[in-house]
């Protein structure tokens, strides 16, 4: 029996994981159709945002739920203004100058901090469970992911930003005949996206510690899951997280994390063949 | 351009390799000659990709896959058989069956282009992620042990065929590698003036068109993948041959961009331009890496930043561009669209 809750934890945390470091590449690939190859990068930022800041004495939540997204949201514009909005609607461009930006993000980190491992540790301690003991961190971890999630659906469905984001997305010429500035809405859903990217990298921060050169372990994951999700980019994400989820889990768990991470693949291979469009291609209709 | 130049481009670049293969042995020292043939092994790979890409429109990230699958298959198999003989066609073979399975799910699957780079991504960095662990001496294949992080070492070079011990000196090495890459770029510039070949450069402009017209556009695109696959992975087997080491890292991100950074720099839809842009990035990378002043992805980063917001279409047609207008004194076409330029 706890042996059994322990599995549904790592299983849950698993999926948890997997929607968290999609979400932000959901909303800026989802929606907008740019490959933002320096998203891992993006999740990096987040994750020594946090980790400088705590150790610096700033509280630990304040640093990543505060400076995190704060501070990849301030990259992201940038890069945006500077880089990004050049390649609308030239995909390879874009991947290019992003994969640009993804090396000049890692060269920058190293010479800055050294191409070591630094980390936090995670706070709130553990939950004894029976025989056993869950991070309490983790469970925390799973909650705020969840209600990440409900708020990015809210925030696309029931407000009127989210609206307009979605009609310019689906058609810019009419919502700039209505008024809206198509390229002041990229802007904004581009940072809003980064600021998610580094929320996760706060997040991800205490569990993993920070390495210049993380982000490509989440980059690949992120791309599947978004990709396998298909049209409706917040619901078709999660769907997939929560198919992927438990494949990884329980693959690591049976094996090897690498044999995890391969099945992922393969299954994600197998579900393009079957359903091109992705999963909520099969119920399409409704793009969030 | 006109035919008649188009093609005197072709072969004059084609004499240019064939001569330097032949001339170079005499002109650099023996270690520049080393190094060489190893960017040579590159620059073939790029090859491939600057075909399936700029003729086909299939944006691979895959292309690390390959090389790395032809790479360790080379390996593997020489160190297994103690004779490179059946080791070349065995690291071409390899990744051109796995480009067929993977290619089976991709085309028949109807994955959409973007979708396609990603994917292709993916299998590279699982595979990566996959060697990275082979380091429990239980993964092995024969005798040869996959070495995890810290790859293979000692891979012997290549030997004549069918007999071991005669092994290929430098400078054979040297010419052997660039008569490879001027044969490989002869062949896809035939291959693209064939009537197949005009079929692929129709599916890359318009593949409904294409199907519309009675051609199985899959099979088209199934073809072109193997065949940069193939190619992929006989640059892999030649680069593990100069080097004597092959390991994880040839599955590395870094290596899967730089093939297409190197495309994109010398000009997408051309052959000569990325096979120099090849040689001429390595060359900047060994300078930068030996340096050591300053952090090589940071620089490299910049340069990529700056190269795809400067020249969108690529130093060659930019170069080709330049020429026009100052031969012809008016504003060539500036336009940075993709439409690769029908020539080289």
């Amino acid at each position: 029996m706890d042996q059994l809750v322990v599995l549904l934890i790592a299983v849950a945390t698993s999926v948890a994981l997997l929607a968290l470091v999609s979400l932000g590449l959901a909303i800026i690939f989802g929606m907008m159709r740019v490959i933002n190859f320096a998203h891992g990068e993006f999740i990096m930022l987040g994750g020594y945002a946090t980790v400088l800041s705590a150790n610096h004495g700033v509280n630990i939540w304040a640093a990543i739920f505060v400076v995190a997204p704060a501070t990849v949201a301030a990259v992201g514009l940038v890069a945006e203004r500077l880089i990004v909005r050049r390649f609308y609607g030239q995909t390879v461009m874009t991947l290019l100058a992003t994969w640009g930006l993804s090396l000049f993000l890692i060269g920058a980190v190293t010479a800055l901090f050294g191409n070591t491992t630094h980390g936090v540790a995670a706070p709130l301690g553990s939950v004894a469970l029976g025989a056993y003991s869950v991070s309490a961190y983790q469970l925390v971890l799973i909650a705020v992911v969840a209600v990440l999630i409900v708020a990015s659906l809210v925030a696309l469905n029931r407000t009127s930003w989210g609206l307009v984001a979605r009609g310019t997305m689906q058609n810019p010429e009419m919502a700039s005949t209505l008024g809206i500035d198509p390229k002041r809405v990229y802007a904004v859903t581009f940072t809003a996206g980064a600021a998610l990217a580094g929320l996760a990298g706060g997040l991800l921060a205490p569990i993993s510690g920070v390495i210049p050169h993380m982000g490509a372990s989440y980059v690949a994951r992120a791309f599947v899951t978004v990709i396998s999700g298909g049209t409706a980019m917040v619901t078709g994400m999660i769907s997939a997280a929560a198919l992927f989820g438990p494949i990884e889990a329980l693959l690591s768990f049976a094996t090897t994390p690498v044999i995890g991470q391969a099945g992922l693949l393969v299954a994600a291979v197998i579900l393009l063949r079957l359903m091109p469009e992705g999963i909520s291609g099969r119920f399409s209709g409704r793009r969030t | 351009m006109t035919g008649i130049r188009r093609h005197a481009a072709a072969v004059a670049f084609f004499g240019l390799l064939i001569a330097f293969a032949v001339a170079g042995p005499w002109i650099f020292e023996l270690f520049a000659l080393l190094q060489l043939s190893t960017f040579s092994a590159l620059a073939l790979a790029t090859l491939g990709l600057a075909f399936v890409w700029g003729s086909m429109g299939i944006l691979s990230f895959g292309h690390a896959a390959f090389f790395g699958l032809g790479a360790y298959a080379y390996a593997i198999t020489v160190l297994n058989l103690a004779d490179s003989t059946l080791a070349l066609p065995l690291a071409i073979l390899t990744p051109a069956l796995f480009s067929l399975l993977l290619g089976y799910f991709l085309f028949f699957g109807r994955v959409g282009d973007v979708y396609l780079a990603v994917i292709t991504l993916c299998v590279t960095l699982i595979l990566f992620s996959f060697m990275n662990s082979t380091s429990d001496p239980s993964y092995r294949i024969g005798s040869a042990m996959l070495g995890g992080f810290n790859g293979i070492n000692g891979v012997p070079p290549l030997n004549w065929p069918g007999e071991p011990d005669a092994f290929l000196s430098p400078e054979a090495m040297f010419r052997f590698c660039f008569v490879i890459l001027a044969l490989v770029y002869g062949l896809l510039y035939l291959l693209r003036l064939s009537a197949p070949g005009r079929i692929m450069v129709a599916v890359r402009e318009n593949e409904l068109r294409s199907q519309l017209l009675g051609y199985d556009t899959r099979l088209y695109k199934m073809a072109g993948f193997t065949v940069s696959a193939a190619i992929a992975g006989l640059a892999g087997a030649l680069f593990t041959a100069n080097a004597g080491f092959v390991g994880p890292t040839v599955f590395g991100l870094n290596q899967a961009s730089q093939f297409l950074l190197w495309v994109v720099a010398g000009g997408l839809g051309t052959l000569a331009g990325p096979l120099v842009a090849s040689f001429v990035f390595q060359y900047l990378a060994n300078h930068l890496g030996t340096s050591q002043l300053i952090n090589t992805s940071l620089v490299f980063g910049a340069i990529i930043i700056f190269l795809v917001l400067l020249m969108p279409r690529g130093i060659l047609p930019a170069a080709q561009a330049a020429w026009v207008a100052a031969m012809v004194g008016r504003d060539a076409c500036r336009s940075t669209s993709l439409t690769p330029p029908r020539h080289w």
